[in-house]
C-alpha cells in the first residue's frame, strides 16, 4: 500500500513535468496547427540557463531557486519569439508539412549547436533547492516532488488566468478558433502568435528547470525524450486543450511510474508510444477533445 | 515510355553485375562509401513512394529499416547455422558453397522485405484514416516502439544488439537491389496507380468524391515503401556486420526525410541526387566535423524558407492551396 502510495506521488511529479510542457505544444498547435518540435530543445536550453546562474548562486536556497526559475522562464520566452519570429512567421501561408520540417530543422539545430558549444557529456547540475524530506506515515515526501508539483500547479493556474481572464487570452482563444475571422475584428495575430510562443517557451523553461533539480544530469540532448513523451501527453488530452495537456501528463506520468516500477520496466518507452498509437486510433481529438466534423 | 524503362533496368542491372566483377580491385574506403550511397538511395527513394508521391509525412522509416535488418538475419544466421549444421551432407554442402550463400542472402533479403512490408499493412491498414501530423507522430510512435522491442528481445542480442553477421553485402547486391527499386517504383507511380498515389496526394476528399479509395493507395504506397525499407535494412546489417537498436531511432528517419525534402517531394531523380549528396557530405565535411551538423541544420531550415519545392527540383512548383 504504501509503496503504491509512493509510486502514485512519484508519478504525479513525473507527469507534472510531463505537463508544463506539454501545455506549450497544445497552446502553439491552437494557433499555428502544427507540431513545434524545437519545444523540446527550448525545455533543454532552460535547464543550460538555469545551469550557469545557479553555478554563481547560493546552493540550498529558495531565493536562488526562485530566480533560476525566473531567469529560466525569461531566456526561454525569448528564444521562442526569436524561433518563431526568424523560422515559423516567414512560413505563415506554406504548407504545414514545410512548417513542421523547419521546426524539425530548427530542434536539431539547437542540438547540434549545444553539442557544439556547450559539450556533448553530460554536467551535474548544481544544489540549488535545499534537499528536505518529508515523511508521511511511510511515504516520503521530496522536497523536490513538492516544488514539482506547487510550481505545476502554481503554473497552471496563471495560465488559466491568462487565457480566460485577460484581453491578450481572449484574443489567443479567438486566433485558434480562426485566424482570418481574428483578424478581420483587428486583432494582431502575429503578436499574438509572438505571445504565445513567448508563454509556451517560458512554461518549457520551468520544466526544464524542475527536470534538472529533480534528475540532476544535464546535456544537449536531454529534451529528446520528454519532449517527445510530452508530446504523447498532449495528444492524450486532446491537443489544443489546456486542461487536457495537464491531465494527459498526470495520465502518462503516472502509467510511466508504474511501468518502470514492475517488471516490464524495460518497455517503459514503448508504453507512451502504444499509449499515442491507441488513442490516435480511438479517439483521435483526445480525453477531453471535441471531435471536429470534416469541412470540405 | 515503359519500353524505355524496362531497356534501361536490364542495361544498368548488367552495367552493375559488370562493375562488380571489378569491385574487389577498389579502394575499401570508396567501395564502402559507395555501398552506403545505394543503401540510402533504396531507403530515400522508398520513402518518396510514400511522402512524396502519396503525400504521407512518415517519421518511422528507420522502424521499417530495422524490421528488415533483425529479421533477415532469421535466414542468414539462425537458418544458415542450422543448415550448416543438419546431418544432411548434401544440404550442408550446398549451404557452405558460394552458391548456396547468396541464395540464402536473397532469400534473407526478401524475409526482411517482407516482414517491413507486414509491419507496413499493420501499422497503415489502421492509422492511415489520420492526416498529416497525427499519421507523422503514429508512424514516429511505431519507430520507437520497434526499436524498443529488439531492445528488449533476448533472440536478437537486446540492447547490445548482433555482432558478427556473416559479410554477404557486395556492390553487385546493392546496386542490382537499387535498380530493381528505380524500376518497380519508376513503373508503379506511372502507372494507374500512380495516378492514384497522386490523386491521394493532392487532394483526399475530391479523390474519394471521384471514386478512388484514398485508404487503399495510401495502404499501397505504406506496404510497397515499407518492403523496400525492409530491404536497405537487410542489405545495411550484412554491410555493417553489426546491428544495434539505437541505429534506428528517430534521428535515422529525419536523415532520410531530409534526403527526401532536399531533392523534392516526388521527384524520383532528385531524392537520388540527395541521398548521394548527404551521404558524400559528412566525407567532404571532415576537416570541419565539428561544425556538420549545425550547418547540415542550417541548411534544413534555409532550404525550407527559401525553396520549399527542394533543391534540386527545377521544374515549376505547384501552387499549393492553403
Amino acid at each position: 500500500m504504501e509503496q503504491i502510495l509512493q509510486q502514485l506521488l512519484n508519478g504525479i511529479s513525473l507527469g507534472a513535468i510531463y505537463a508544463l510542457i506539454a501545455l506549450g505544444y497544445t497552446m502553439v498547435y491552437g494557433v499555428l496547427r502544427f507540431i513545434n518540435f524545437a519545444h523540446a530543445d527550448v525545455f533543454m536550453v532552460g535547464a543550460f540557463l538555469a545551469f550557469f546562474l545557479g553555478q554563481n548562486l547560493p546552493a540550498n536556497s529558495i531565493a536562488s531557486t526562485i530566480l533560476v526559475l525566473l531567469a529560466a522562464m525569461t531566456g526561454c520566452a525569448l528564444l521562442g519569439t526569436l524561433i518563431e519570429r526568424l523560422a515559423y512567421r516567414p512560413l505563415r501561408s506554406a504548407p504545414t508539412l514545410n512548417v513542421l520540417i523547419t521546426a524539425i530543422g530548427v530542434s536539431l539545430l539547437l542540438e547540434y549547436s549545444g553539442q557544439l558549444f556547450l559539450g556533448a557529456n553530460p554536467r551535474t547540475f548544481p544544489p540549488v533547492y535545499p534537499s528536505a524530506q518529508l515523511t508521511l506515515g511511510g511515504v516520503i515526501l521530496s522536497g523536490n516532488q513538492l516544488l514539482v508539483i506547487g510550481v505545476t500547479a502554481a503554473l497552471v493556474l496563471l495560465l488559466q488566468l491568462v487565457i480566460y481572464q485577460t484581453k491578450i487570452g481572449a484574443a489567443m482563444r479567438a486566433v485558434s478558433l480562426n485566424p482570418d475571422a481574428a483578424r478581420l475584428v483587428g486583432i494582431n495575430v502575429n503578436a499574438v502568435i509572438a505571445f504565445t510562443f513567448a508563454l509556451g517557451s517560458a512554461l518549457a523553461g520551468a520544466g526544464g528547470v524542475l527536470y534538472a533539480i529533480n534528475y540532476p544530469s544535464i546535456d544537449p540532448l536531454m529534451g529528446l525524450m520528454p519532449g517527445l513523451k510530452a508530446f504523447v501527453c498532449a495528444i492524450l488530452g486532446g491537443i489544443g486543450n489546456i486542461p487536457g495537456a495537464a491531465l494527459g501528463g498526470l495520465i502518462l506520468g503516472l502509467v510511466e511510474t508504474f511501468v518502470g516500477g514492475s517488471e516490464a520496466s524495460t518497455w517503459k518507452d514503448a508504453v507512451a508510444f502504444g499509449l499515442l498509437i491507441l488513442i490516435l486510433l480511438f479517439r483521435p481529438a483526445g480525453l477531453l477533445g471535441k471531435p471536429l466534423p470534416e469541412k470540405v | 515510355m515503359p519500353p524505355r524503362r524496362h531497356f534501361l533496368f536490364l542495361l544498368s542491372l548488367g552495367l552493375v553485375a559488370g562493375i562488380a566483377c571489378f569491385s574487389s580491385g577498389f579502394d575499401p574506403y570508396y567501395l564502402d562509401l559507395l555501398i552506403m550511397v545505394g543503401v540510402n538511395i533504396i531507403l530515400a527513394v522508398s520513402l518518396n513512394l510514400i511522402s512524396g508521391h502519396t503525400g504521407q509525412f512518415s517519421l518511422g522509416h528507420a522502424g521499417f529499416m530495422a524490421i528488415g535488418a533483425y529479421l533477415s538475419t532469421l535466414v542468414t544466421v539462425f537458418w544458415s547455422d542450422s543448415l550448416l549444421a543438419s546431418a544432411n551432407e548434401k544440404l550442408a554442402g550446398f549451404a557452405a558453397s558460394p552458391w548456396g550463400q547468396n541464395l540464402l542472402f536473397l532469400l534473407a533479403l526478401l524475409t526482411g522485405g517482407l516482414c517491413a512490408a507486414f509491419a507496413g499493412l499493420v501499422v497503415g491498414g489502421p492509422s492511415l484514416r489520420l492526416r498529416g501530423d497525427y499519421l507523422a507522430l503514429v508512424t514516429l510512435g511505431f519507430g520507437e516502439i520497434v526499436r524498443v522491442t529488439f531492445q528488449n528481445t533476448e533472440t536478437f542480442g537486446g540492447a547490445l544488439g548482433m555482432y558478427g553477421l556473416p559479410d554477404h553485402t557486395s556492390f553487385f547486391w546493392v546496386y542490382a537491389t537499387v535498380a530493381c527499386t528505380l524500376f518497380v517504383i519508376g513503373n508503379l507511380t506511372d502507372s494507374t496507380w500512380g495516378r492514384g498515389f497522386a490523386a491521394t496526394r493532392d487532394d483526399e476528399i475530391a479523390a474519394a468524391s471521384i471514386g478512388i479509395n484514398p485508404t487503399r493507395y495510401k495502404i499501397i504506397a505504406f506496404v510497397v515503401g515499407a518492403f523496400f525499407a525492409g530491404v536497405a535494412g537487410a542489405l545495411f546489417a550484412h554491410f555493417k556486420m553489426t546491428i544495434v537498436p539505437t541505429g534506428f531511432d528517430f534521428t535515422r528517419s529525419i536523415e532520410i526525410v531530409v534526403m527526401v525534402i532536399l531533392g523534392g517531394m516526388g521527384n524520383t531523380r532528385g531524392v537520388i541526387l540527395a541521398a548521394i549528396l548527404l551521404t558524400l557530405l559528412p566525407e567532404f565535411l571532415r576537416p570541419i566535423a565539428q561544425y556538420r551538423m549545425v550547418l547540415y541544420a542550417l541548411l534544413l531550415i534555409v532550404l525550407m524558407i527559401l525553396r520549399p519545392q527542394g533543391l534540386f527540383n527545377f521544374r515549376f512548383s505547384r501552387k499549393k492551396s492553403a
